[in-house]
């Protein structure tokens, strides 16, 4: 053996996948195949493997990338950001960081649709949302948006559902962050909305409209009575929203007790670093009668079986996945992590602890403007809370360039403007730095403890805080140490993340998110830059981006990609608009007929309306595949106006179609562009490229395919890969320039996230997963992952059907399993058998789609054969249990498959009246007592807490038991 | 008479010449426990085919379409509190609006009674 067989160079691929070579073969062997590369013949249409080899270099070892990730953090540079425009420094506290962000129960969690296994990240949830109600002063909060800017669109979006105005006119505060404007004016380009930004109380009495946007405080600091403006928005049959401040909040009144129907902002500055754009959890408030028209998902209390208080997400029928086109949004993936953190955080200082911070950086802020006035300088905004705008003529690009030698970014609004943002980690040091920037004579002494004995109350008596904030009991409970940290375990393990079990969501694709892949996270030359600093201090980051931008055109084919996407939707929305402006550049703008499978997620037709787009639905044939023949007949029908096909490959059902070319050309024939949905993309990879096959837009889904974790529900990111055509139209940013190299006379798409690289922080996780797979180990993970999903169809199919199958009867990443029949003869539900897979310690598979009352498994690359084997096996003891329904010895109500998940609390009852026994219930298949996972809540009755909406904390009563 | 159209409404004519709004429970068995309905506003003249009354359940909506164009003259309150009428009695307490139509010969070409269930054995 060489030296080089020593030096394990391969090793993190064997890390990754779990299957060792051993138990590939023994895979291999079921399904009767030699080799694992005989999977690509076996499975993969011929005409869609790419023959062009990847020009990624080979895998490189966890520690060579924490190396390479060193120097690329050596490259960025943090200075004290004073920028402001919504992100702020802040102190993310350490028992939060190292229990939370750094702790897998809580960041390898999915999206709680099964509620009964994620009581934990659910109550954690609705203590942001109380956070959130408290601080706007308005009842019902959603459990997150992505960011500020998309927040506000979504509001006035909303706003025009709402409003019974006929006016098309929406009034944006000109002293809205500038990005929240960039995107406000995308979204209501296609939604046909006249936009005016300028002054709101003149805009507003110049005529109807249908809403205002206002800004509290300003993007310049200042802190303007938003009541009149919202009386006279009111008056014409308007809806008012303001974008807040959280931390502001904490001081100044709430925009809801001042007439404000909604309230959005960020939440980042509640412990959450700025990560040079993200992510971060924005928030989303109204009031109760318009709850049914509001975005996003809202976590409610409901009760189980036994009456005990059960949390689980609430109307989801406002929602994507079952209203489609008409849904409230298209979102789907939000900010759960971020809004956990954020939740988190106020539990941590409680409302004495916010205070003591909001006054400090207000006070601070107060000091400093004061001292400035003393030696001659102008503040603009005199009525702040802890940004304010400085008038210096002609100087403030010169002292902004001072400012950063001193190692302090301010924000240079223009040659005569200068803003100043004060946040949590400003101290003494940073005020007696700046100082320095703005004196030139060495006697002006900063006398900070004079100053700030003479200040007086800058803001109006009317503006400030006099209802009380985060009264709740959980907010005063754990502001010691030990007891946070419990009470963050204590919640972390009443829910199945992948720190306990395989997930096997099906288009979700839940694999390992490796700790060496998380690592930069953590360090602060990634996690503490503004997304607004000059370039020169980013060289880390931009040198990430251009690498993985790279890396995602050789894996996919495109020509470029944009990472300022902040979700699939978001890649979905933007792409769509991209296809939209390569037409109306051509001179074709009319085209705007969107041809969507029927089997599709329901993201893709909500998107599609929303950029504007009419959806035509294309039929599937009984196999399961896009219906070609129908296609032909509509891309016939629409040829005129055909804008676009969105397809997902392989399809939603889990199938290689065969004919995906002859659907792409057809489509190109008539006009149109194929946008390629990326969801199944774990299954192309190093395979196939998407641009090859004939796609023209792609969104990849970072959080399915590149090894971000899914964060109980987000972050996510949907960067877009385009054909080069496409490339000029690709976003951009109105503060960072160049974010869209190629951009050229026609102009972009516009901005679609607030941040110009979107959620930038986390794309190092998937920089770092491809650095450490390589070429090589890339390939295999494709193979692994639809070897493993061919193993269990293959397992399961004796005890359910498989539904669909393409080429040699192979499915591709994905399986779905049919319990239609079984629901028609015996009762069982998918429901039933979800929830019975929790006793069994396991997270169900995905329900219901794309085909109602079926399970679609995907194992992913990295679940090992032993945890395969086990999830196979209690599917099959399950069928067991169905069969003794449909045999007539199990009772059709009284079965433990309608009776799951089984609790603690029925376990230590007195009494046991049901036909089964306790061993049954509780340790089927014979499961270790040591090891059980017990769901914490019996089933949860979604009626009742549908028709008894409450989605904030619980009374106090309802923790007298704790 | 009971007069039915394709999306599971029924109709039923009044004396004052007022139709009422329901659906059917065929239509309520679909949609299984349903959570909320949304009713139009009393007066409001809606154009046929254009949405009259959505209806939640915790797992699909229900759109109920104008059968024919018609102004709103009645909703069934009670379902603000208590939606669950339409589940357990879908043809009567559970009824959604009453509606004043354009034309009250529109209702001569929704389906009889025969004609529904002949509809529903070819679903």
């Amino acid at each position: 053996m060489s030296l080089r067989d020593f030096e394990m160079r391969g090793d993190f691929i064997r890390r990754h996948i779990g299957p060792d070579d051993e138990q590939v073969g023994a895979m291999l062997d079921t399904l009767g195949l030699r080799a694992l590369e005989d999977i690509v013949p076996r499975a993969v249409p011929d005409d869609i493997v790419s023959h062009t080899p990847l020009a990624l270099t080979d895998t490189i070892s966890e520690q060579a990338v924490l190396g390479y990730l060193r120097t690329m953090r050596a490259r960025n540079r943090v200075y004290v950001s004073m920028i402001g425009m919504g992100y702020h420094g802040t102190l993310m506290p350490e028992v939060i960081k190292r229990n939370v962000l750094e702790n897998p129960g809580w960041y390898t969690a999915y999206t709680p649709y099964q509620a009964e296994i994620s009581q934990g990240r659910l109550e954690a949830l609705l203590n942001f949302q109380q956070v959130i109600i408290d601080l706007t002063g308005l009842p019902v909060a959603n459990a997150s948006l992505l960011d500020e800017a998309t927040a506000a669109a979504e509001a006035m979006a909303m706003t025009r559902r709402v409003s019974r105005a006929a006016s098309m006119r929406y009034v944006v505060d000109g002293d809205c962050h500038p990005q929240t404007i960039a995107v406000l004016r995308t979204r209501a380009r296609h939604f046909g909305f006249e936009l005016e930004v300028g002054d709101p109380a003149t805009l507003v009495a110049a005529g109807a409209c249908f809403g205002v946007l206002l800004q509290y405080p300003g993007s310049s600091g200042a802190v303007r009575d938003p009541g009149a403006v919202i009386e006279a928005a009111h008056a014409h049959g308007g809806l008012a929203t303001v974008a807040a401040d959280p931390l502001a909040l904490v001081m100044l009144r709430a925009p809801g007790d001042m007439g404000a129907d909604i309230v959005v902002g960020s939440a980042q500055r509640f412990g959450v670093s700025m990560g040079y754009g993200g992510p971060h959890a924005a928030f989303f408030a109204t009031r109760d009668e318009h709850v049914r028209a509001m975005p996003g998902r809202i976590i409610g209390v409901s009760v189980d079986r036994d009456g005990q208080p059960a949390l689980r997400m609430a109307l989801q029928t406002r929602e994507q996945h079952i209203r489609r086109e008409k849904a409230t949004s298209n979102i789907c993936t939000a900010q759960v992590l971020l809004a956990i953190i954020a939740g988190f955080y106020a539990v941590y200082h409680g409302p004495q602890g916010l205070a003591t911070i909001a006054n400090r950086v207000h006070r601070l802020a107060r000091i400093f403007a004061s001292a400035l006035g003393s030696i001659g300088y102008e503040v603009l905004t005199p009525e702040f809370f802890d940004t304010f705008t400085l008038h210096v003529p002609h100087r403030a690009r010169r002292l902004a360039a001072r400012a950063r030698e001193a190692g302090i970014n301010l924000r240079v609004i223009d040659a005569d403007h200068l803003g100043i943002a004060f946040d949590e980690t400003i101290n003494r040091a940073v005020l007696r730095t700046l100082w320095t920037v703005f004196t030139r004579d060495a006697e002006d002494e900063l006398n900070i403890r004079e100053i700030d004995a003479q200040l007086e109350q800058c803001l109006p008596a009317e503006l400030l805080r006099s209802t009380p904030i985060l009264t709740h009991p959980v907010f005063s409970r754990y502001h010691s140490e030990t007891e946070m940290m419990r009470y963050m375990r204590r919640l972390a393990r009443r829910d199945i993340a992948l720190d306990r079990a395989m997930i096997p969501l099906g288009s979700c694709t839940m694999k390992l998110n490796a700790a060496a892949e998380l690592q930069a996270l953590s360090y602060r030359e990634f996690a503490d830059l503004h997304p607004f600093v000059p370039l020169d201090q980013a060289q880390g980051y931009q040198q990430m981006f251009a690498e993985l931008e790279s890396m995602l055109c050789d894996l996919t084919g495109f020509g470029a990609f944009s990472l300022q996407p902040n979700a699939g939707s978001q890649g979905e929305y933007a792409g769509l608009l991209v296809i939209r402006k390569y037409h109306e550049v051509r001179g074709e703008g009319a085209r705007d007929v969107c041809l969507i499978p029927s089997s599709a997620h329901g993201t893709n037709p909500a998107s599609a309306a929303m950029a504007g787009l009419k959806v035509v639905l294309v039929a599937c044939d009984e196999d399961g595949n896009v219906d070609v023949a129908d296609l032909a007949a509509k891309v016939t029908a629409h040829s005129e106006r055909l804008a676009a096909l969105m397809v997902t490959y392989p399809s939603t059902h889990g199938v290689f179609e065969a004919a995906i070319r002859e659907v792409c050309a057809l489509v190109h024939d008539h006009g149109g562009q194929v946008y390629m949905d990326g969801a199944n993309l774990n299954a192309l990879v190093g395979i196939c490229r998407p641009a090859e096959i004939g796609a023209d837009v792609m969104h990849v889904n970072l959080h399915k395919t590149f090894a971000i974790p899914h964060g109980g529900g987000g972050p996510g990111m949907g960067p877009i890969g385009v054909q080069a055509h496409l490339m000029p139209y690709l976003p951009d940013h109105p503060v960072v320039d160049g974010v869209n190299p190629a951009a050229g006379p026609h102009g972009t798409i516009g901005t679609v996230s607030a941040a110009p690289w979107g959620s930038a922080s986390i794309l190092s996780i998937s920089w770092a997963y491809i650095a450490m797979m390589g070429a090589q180990g890339l390939r295999r993970a494709t193979l692994v992952a639809i070897l493993a999903a061919n193993y269990i169809a293959h397992r399961l199919r004796d005890h359910y059907p498989v539904l669909y199958t393409g080429k040699n009867d192979m499915v591709a990443h994905e399986c779905i399993i049919d319990l239609r029949d079984i629901k028609a003869r015996t009762g069982v539900s998918v429901d039933d058998v979800a929830k019975r897979l929790a006793d069994y310690g396991f997270h169900a598979p995905t329900m219901s789609f794309p085909v109602a009352d079926t399970l679609m498994i995907e194992p992913t690359e990295s679940e090992n054969k032993r945890e395969i084997d086990r999830f196979c096996a209690a599917m099959i003891a399950i069928r067991a249990e169905i069969a003794a329904i449909e045999a007539g010895t199990a009772d059709r109500i009284a079965n433990p498959l309608k009776n799951a998940p089984h609790t603690h609390r029925l376990l230590i009852a007195e009494q046991w009246d049901r036909p089964y026994s306790k061993a049954e219930a509780f340790f089927p298949m014979g499961l270790d007592e040591e090891d059980k996972y017990w769901p914490p809540v019996a089933r949860i009755d979604n009626v009742y807490g549908d028709k008894h909406l409450h989605c904030s904390c619980l009374p106090v009563e309802a923790y007298a038991d704790e | 008479m009971l007069r039915y159209t394709t999306d599971h409404e029924w109709l039923r004519t009044e004396d004052d010449g007022t139709l009422t709004v329901g659906i059917t429970d065929y239509a309520q068995e679909q949609l299984g426990d349903i959570v909320y309905v949304e009713l139009p506003e009393v007066g409001r003249e809606i154009a046929a085919g254009e949405l009259l009354v959505v209806i939640e359940s915790v797992k699909a909506v229900g759109e109920i379409k104008m059968p024919c164009a018609a102004t709103v003259r009645a909703v069934n309150e009670t379902l603000a509190d208590q939606p669950e009428l339409v589940n357990s009695d879908a043809a009567g307490s559970g009824w959604l609006a009453r509606i004043e139509p354009a034309d009250a010969s529109a209702l001569e070409a929704l389906m009889d009674d025969k004609a529904y269930q002949d509809y529903l054995g070819s679903l």
